[in-house]
């Protein structure tokens, strides 16, 4: 049993952080250059981090699958970014952002982390304003705001609908500063394959693939940051970029590292609709299109056959047959709710027969109202560039008809355990980002995903790691010459050579496709005791084909995509099994985990806070030994804890 | 639809490539570009043979990742897109369609339509960024910043450094690709205080990488996904003026 153990410091939930950053330890700039560290991951959590750690001197070594640092999946980011400037005046505070983010959480995540977040969130904008990145502004030339579901407030800097690539490229630029004065040294294409624990337990480097020559290479340090985003691809289809992994987390996990509340999936409400088998991708269509567009489907059912059938258009059903059916359930929020509010509407109103498109398993996105009250140009300036999107994709004009939408995975809320400080259960790893659990408990709010990237990247990790690394610079450089090593590589040469002599008949792909399927059904939006029971000796069956029957085309030395998939895929069939535990254990719904079991008469998430209010956090024990449930206990010390109400309040 | 592709393939960097003939049928043509290519790909490996390699990530139009030069065009004949985002309606049933690489000196081929586009890193280290560190800096709003300077910048920013602008170019030019990021902080009053190191710091790389001059035939501009605009190349131009006169 791992000792959990999540160093939440004393005093007040407003002066934890304080207190802590006045007690912790740092190293002297002399010694920082005789430390190494290495970051696995270039969005805005690593990049960030790897900048800021060489900024103060340490010797980095920053790792990423693409050919370039900018290309991280975090440039795809659309909607904005949250802080508690309260810049519209409109009553925001620190405090409230904490509470708007714990409660859209559904009360499952650690108090002091998401208090944290919230309050490093004002250092944020500040920093990337300086780096130029160029947000929004009114005229006066001050900064704009937008509002985001979850919040009654406008907290969300944006800049157009390019947000995440924005401040993607400020980071990158302290990067690649970095890079040119010497204090980091960048690694493209390598993907990491292993962590390496020494004897005394303390994780000590990564096994790293070079994508380009197939190269096995080892690298050593004094510590390890993981910030390689989430593992939303493991169903597949998601709004994910398709290289996008859970393998560097997963990995962490099998050598010890605790996995935290893996059935927390985000399921995000506007996405286009699937519409073809041989797709391998889903769109995403920015939360901020609910600031002015409307959600309805047709209130009667036979309206909604005709669309289906295509007898009839959206524009054709007249005001008093549409059903605003956020609206009219929650009328204090509306279409801003939480995702995993809007999403469930929108499943169940398509699984009662009201859906549009060919399929049915659409809901209408409107901005006809928005258009007649402020004008084409102003929706136009606002969302331009995802509207132009949308026509590319669907061939139809979101300015005359609505959009069609309907949810798709998009966000991890769990990953590997960290404490406080964002250091794993392993000494000397540590973990940030999408990659790790820590701050958006059951349900993440929209906006909230950039600002922990770049607060744990640019205003945590380089506080807390110095507080280990303070204790290591006695123990001098870290070689890769040892017995650790030499076990890892030889574990992940054999893996490599298992999946390359199997040479069966399945592609990665079509393996990979019906473990979507398996993990949508069953994993997916809406859960049962019978379904994930199922899932699960489903997936164990398929793992066994994948690894009897997959082919893996060409040779290790050198690119092979194939080989890249497969490695991902394998740890896919593993990490899915882990998901459906997860999700048949906790029996109750809370955020974006919805247990049909477990819900009030009006269909809302039943929470059970007798017996649930804790993170679990899954050991490793073995291959095909089920894994070991740890449960860290969550105390709200400052924090009412009710029912989620977005009906009234 | 069905389609035949000719297809650039090379093993290695220094191996010789050639194009290959192949056949896809019954493809929508509501699916994407790549998504025709995964499913040539999917064949290929059934068939036991290597896929086509070829670079891609968001497939939204963002990540910059896809390039792949279609029918003689970099990003194909839609304007304004990516290939992630070129949609095979944009095709005939029974086309043929031409599929090269970015084919330029400075981005060498590494495999198939894979390029080595690292010496677009190598210009922003040079100085594409301002050097502010991580703290202390001040309120995001004790910077105003004039409105339509903000929205040419975030025009300039927009770009996603595909390198469509080199591939487009007969002399090789990086011109549009370094424009785009000296304009954006040259527009920003964060950026003026190392304008002249930052535009003479970038030039003086894109000579050294080997990339061409500029002899304004727009090539970049028509093919470039994100429209940046060739008014960039003048900023710099004037950006790189004052820096020598002064
Ligand atoms: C379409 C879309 C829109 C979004 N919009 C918003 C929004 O508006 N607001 C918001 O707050 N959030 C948004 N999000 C969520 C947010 O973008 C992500 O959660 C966040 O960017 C993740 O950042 P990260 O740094 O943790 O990881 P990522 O950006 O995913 O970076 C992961 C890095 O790790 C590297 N890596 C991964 N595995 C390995 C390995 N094994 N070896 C080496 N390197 C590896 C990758 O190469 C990459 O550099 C959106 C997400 C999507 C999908
Ligand atoms: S300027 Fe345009 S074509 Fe050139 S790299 Fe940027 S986005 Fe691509
Ligand atoms: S795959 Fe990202 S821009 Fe095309």
């Amino acid at each position: 049993m791992a000792k959990l153990d999540s160093k939440i410091p004393k005093g007040r939930l407003a002066d934890k952080w304080t207190l802590y950053k006045e007690y912790q330890k740092i190293v002297s700039p002399a010694n920082k250059r005789k430390i190494d560290i290495i970051v696995v991951g270039t969005g805005l959590a690593g990049g960030a981090a790897a900048a800021s750690l060489g900024e103060l001197g340490f010797n980095v070594k920053v790792f990423c699958i693409q050919d370039s640092p900018r290309r991280a999946h975090s440039i795809a980011a659309q909607g904005g970014i949250n802080a508690a400037k309260n810049y519209p005046n409109d009553g925001d505070t620190i405090y409230r952002l904490y509470y708007d983010t714990i409660k859209g959480g559904d009360y499952r995540g650690r108090e002091a982390n998401t208090y944290r977040l919230a309050e490093v969130s004002n250092n944020i904008i500040d920093q990337c304003v300086a780096q130029g990145v160029p947000f929004a502004r009114e005229y006066s030339g001050y900064l704009d705001n937008r509002s985001f579901g979850g919040a009654q407030v406008s907290r969300t800097f944006y800049a157009r609908g390019q947000t995440g690539q924005q401040l993607l490229l400020g980071a990158y630029g302290a990067l690649s500063k970095e890079i040119k004065k010497g204090s980091v040294k960048l690694f493209t294409r390598r993907e990491m394959l292993d962590l390496v624990i020494m004897k005394d337990g303390r994780a000590r480097g990564i096994i790293v693939r070079n994508l380009f020559t197939g190269e096995i290479e080892r690298h050593s340090a004094h510590a390890v940051l993981i910030a390689s985003g989430g593992y939303g691809n493991v169903f597949f289809l998601s709004t994910n970029a398709m290289n996008s992994n859970g393998s560097a987390a997963w990995r962490a996990y099998k050598r010890g590292a605790l996995f935290a509340n893996p059935c927390y999936v985000q399921i995000h409400p506007t996405c286009i609709p699937v519409h073809g088998d041989y797709q391998s991708k889903l769109t995403l269509m920015s939360e901020s299109l609910r600031n002015d567009g409307r959600i309805w489907v047709p209130k009667k059912k036979e309206d909604a056959q005709k669309i289906q059938r295509g007898e009839i258009k959206a524009n054709d059903i007249p005001e008093e047959d549409r059903d605003y059916y956020l609206e009219r359930r929650y009328p204090a929020f509306g279409n801003l709710v939480p995702r995993d509010v809007a999403s469930r509407a929108a499943k169940e109103r398509c699984d009662a027969g009201f859906g549009v498109g060919k399929t049915g398993l659409a809901v209408f996105l409107d901005f006809k109202d928005a258009i007649k009250r402020l004008g084409r140009d102003v929706i136009e300036a606002r969302y331009g560039n995802l509207f132009q999107m949308y026509e590319k994709i669907v061939d139809e004009n979101p300015y005359e008809v609505p959009m069609r939408i309907y949810p798709a995975i998009h966000y991890t809320m769990g990953g590997l355990w960290v404490d406080y400080e964002l250091q794993s259960n392993i000494p000397g790893l540590f973990v940030a980002g999408e990659a790790n659990f820590s701050d958006h408990g059951a349900n993440r709010l929209g906006a909230s995903a950039l600002m922990q990237g770049l607060a744990d990247g640019y205003f945590i990790i380089p506080f807390t790691m110095q507080n280990y690394l303070a204790d290591q610079i006695a123990v001098g450089k870290i070689t890769s010459d040892s017995e650790e090593f030499d076990q890892a590589e030889k574990e992940v040469r054999e893996r490599i050579d298992k999946l390359m002599s199997i040479n069966g008949t399945e592609t990665v792909d079509s393996i990979h496709k019906r473990l979507g399927h398996i993990m949508w059904h069953y994993v997916g939006m809406a859960r049962n005791k019978e379904g994930l029971e199922k899932a699960i000796s489903e997936i164990q069956a398929l793992r066994k084909e994948f690894w009897t029957n997959v082919r893996v085309p060409g040779k290790t030395d050198g690119i092979n995509i194939e080989l890249e998939k497969a490695l991902r895929v394998a740890d896919f069939l593993e990490l899915g099994e882990l998901m459906a535990r997860d999700a048949l254990h906790r029996e109750e719904s809370a955020g974006g985990h919805f247990r049909e079991e477990y819900q009030t008469e009006e269909g809302e998430a039943l929470r059970n806070d007798k017996d649930f209010m804790y993170v679990a956090a899954w050991e490793y024990t073995g291959d095909d030994k089920e894994p070991m449930l740890n449960k860290e206990k969550l105390v709200y010390e400052e924090t009412e804890v009710k029912q989620r109400n977005y009906k009234t309040a | 639809m069905d389609l035949k592709l000719k297809i650039w393939r090379q093993s290695s960097r220094d191996a010789k490539g050639k194009f290959v003939d192949y056949e896809v049928h019954d493809i929508s043509s509501d699916a994407s570009f790549l998504e025709m290519m995964d499913l040539l790909n999917e064949e290929l490996v059934e068939k036991g043979e290597e896929p086509v390699a070829f670079d891609h990530d968001c497939r939204e139009g963002i990540c910059g990742m896809c390039s792949l030069f279609i029918n003689g065009r970099p990003h194909g004949p839609d304007t304004a897109i990516t290939t992630c985002q070129l949609h095979m309606r944009k095709f005939r049933d029974g086309d043929t369609i031409v599929i090269e690489p970015w084919r330029a000196k400075p981005f060498p081929v590494i495999k198939d339509l894979i390029v080595d586009r690292s010496a677009f890193d190598e210009l922003i280290q040079a100085g594409g960024y301002i050097s502010a560190s991580t703290g202390g800096v001040p309120d995001a709003n004790a910077i105003p910043v004039n409105r339509e300077k903000a929205e040419l910048a975030m025009d300039a920013a927009a770009c996603i450094g595909c390198g469509a602008c080199v591939a487009a170019c007969k002399n090789a030019s990086a011109m549009l690709f370094v424009s785009a990021k000296v304009s954006q902080f040259a527009l920003l009053p964060q950026g003026k205080i190392e304008a002249k190191d930052r535009v003479q710091k970038m030039v003086a790389k894109m000579d050294e990488l080997g990339f061409g001059n500029c002899t304004n035939t727009y090539a970049c501009e028509a093919e470039c996904p994100k429209e940046i605009s060739i008014t960039n190349i003048a900023r710099m131009n004037r950006e790189f003026f004052k820096a020598k006169v002064s």
